[in-house]
């Protein structure tokens, strides 16, 4: 496990990202009506940003001129040449078995659950080594102390 | 064995089809067995001298072959004997697939133009398919009015000696578009195929510029017109409507197919939320849908390098189909180009594509 928190809640509310670092790469946290998604900043095409695309829906089709579209929210578009991915899995929407983006698990965390599993306060980058594989990410290395008043977003590098 | 006209490619080989030749309407008169009496007065009264509009003009060296007119006054491609003597006879040659481009689309009548396209049907079925099985003929359509076209695909499509429908490549209005649709499902419910030929006239100029001063513009262009055809055929996502559909394309050329199908597939990746019902690249609609014939050959065979990269680029062995074209001369050189083939792709191009695509061994 690699987990990292890496923003407020309240900083990335329902229908906004947030372009975060952690541990040396660029991941965008996306919050689609409170459910939250991460997917690395870093188009698998030509590594374009693509977590500074569009976000859509999916747009399918059984026969020319119907339109089926669903899962509003979902859909990343790379501001480079439009690919579209989808953020629960990665997966480009053509050829997904070949053409993916690293997506990550996404989940809210409350300030208390950090700090209760951290011997150290967690509110230092030079914190003690986290216990139960929690590791402080970018935004403990800010300014910003975890406090058990909050809720923050956690992101778990070694999931998909 | 028979003797081969002047620019014919003459492959080697055993059980080969060639996927194009042409039957020529001599004369109006020609239709009258098979035209109502009406249409027989009609015709005669004023003095109409049949659809004879050709994009292949007589007098210009490509539209015959030396020696491919019969010598007694009728146009090159009018005579039975010697598409056996300088096609069908050679040895190898199991099989060809028949075009006539009588030009019904130049006819504004729609009754009339129904009506020839049914007598030309008529004269191919007892002329020419009746008396040699070898052939395999294609309908020819009104193919601007869709209604009367599928009116004739209804009336002769279940005939086992017509294996396609012949849609001249210049269209009024591309072939994929939703009211063209009754026409192509009415194909793929009797299994024919559907096929784009060199030509046609639907009063819009042949280049997408405009009208062009000279014939070259036409002829050489008319790889353009297939593109835009082909172009349009998937975006209207046809390809998955009616998933039987095949399609060839005869006359166009085949080497503009990689570049074409690259530049296709990588905007279909960014752009394909407009056309969501074309679900796969454009590319693998190809394959799996679309064959072309291989003459006029566009590609240098003096290179044996860019040859064989050229037809690797286009899957030359899953899509491409020889045909002869005769008796239309394309300058091609008369050697037997064949020869470059890559060994495996032999046989596919000579016989088995054209046989699978058109279920000849049924
Ligand atoms: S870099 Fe993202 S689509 Fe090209």
């Amino acid at each position: 496990m690699s987990i990292h928190v890496v923003a407020r809640l309240d900083e990335v509310p329902p229908g906004t990202r947030k372009v975060v670092e952690v541990a040396g790469r660029e991941i965008g946290v996306f919050n689609v009506d409170g459910e939250l998604f991460a997917v690395r900043n870093r188009c698998p095409h030509m590594a374009g940003p693509l977590c500074e695309g569009y976000v859509s829906g999916a747009v399918s089709s059984t026969t020319p001129g119907e339109y089926h579209f669903d899962r509003v929210g979902e859909i990343l578009r790379c501001p480079w040449h439009q690919w579209e991915f989808d953020m629960r899995t990665g997966q480009s929407w053509f050829d997904p078995a070949r053409v993916r983006v690293r997506a990550y698990q996404a989940r809210i965390a409350s300030g208390a659950s950090l700090v209760a599993t951290d011997e150290a306060p967690a509110t230092t980058t030079d914190a003690a080594p986290p216990a139960e594989g929690m590791v402080p990410g970018p935004y403990v290395a800010e300014t910003y102390p975890v406090s058990v008043e909050h809720d923050y977003i956690v992101v778990d590098l070694l999931s998909r | 064995m028979g003797e081969v006209g002047i620019g014919m490619a003459r492959p080697a080989g055993a059980g080969i089809v060639d996927a194009d030749v042409h039957c020529t309407v001599p004369s109006a008169a020609a239709l009258f067995p098979y035209l109502a009496d009406h249409w027989v007065e009609q015709i005669r009264q004023s003095g109409f001298s049949g659809a004879s509009e050709n994009a292949y003009p007589p007098g210009i060296p490509t539209s015959a072959r030396p020696g491919s007119a019969p010598g007694d006054g009728r146009p090159a491609g009018s005579d039975l004997d010697v598409l056996r003597t300088q096609v069908l006879d050679v040895d190898g040659v199991e099989a060809a697939i028949l075009n006539c481009a009588y030009a019904v689309d130049t006819i504004r009548n729609p009754d009339a133009a129904s009506a020839i396209a049914s007598a030309v049907n008529d004269w191919q079925l007892a002329e020419w398919l009746e008396v040699e099985p070898r052939l395999h003929g294609s309908l020819v359509v009104p193919s601007q009015i869709p209604e009367l076209a599928v009116a004739e695909i209804e009336r002769l499509g279940d005939d086992p000696r017509f294996v396609q429908v012949f849609l001249p490549a210049r269209s009024a209005v591309p072939y994929g578009r939703r009211d063209f649709h009754k026409v192509l499902a009415a194909a793929v419910e009797r299994d024919l195929v559907v096929s784009l030929q060199y030509g046609g006239f639907p009063g819009n100029p042949p280049t997408a510029v405009g009208w062009p001063s000279y014939h070259i513009e036409e002829y050489v262009g008319m790889a353009s017109v297939m593109q835009s055809q082909l172009m349009n055929l998937i975006a209207e996502g046809v390809f998955d409507a009616f998933g039987d559909l095949r399609v060839s394309l005869v006359e166009g050329g085949f080497t503009w197919l990689p570049s074409f199908l690259w530049r296709f597939d990588k905007d279909w990746k960014g752009l394909r939320r407009e056309v969501p019902w074309v679900r796969r690249p454009p590319s693998e609609y190809v394959h799996d849908h679309v064959r072309l014939t291989t003459a006029p050959l566009d590609l240098d065979t003096h290179r044996p390098e860019a040859f064989a990269t050229l037809f690797a680029q286009v899957g030359g062995a899953d899509v491409l189909m020889y045909a002869s074209d005769h008796p239309h001369l394309h300058a091609d050189t008369g050697d037997d180009w064949t020869s470059m083939l890559p060994e495996d792709a032999r046989a596919p191009v000579l016989g088995d594509n054209a046989r699978a695509f058109y279920r000849l061994n049924r």
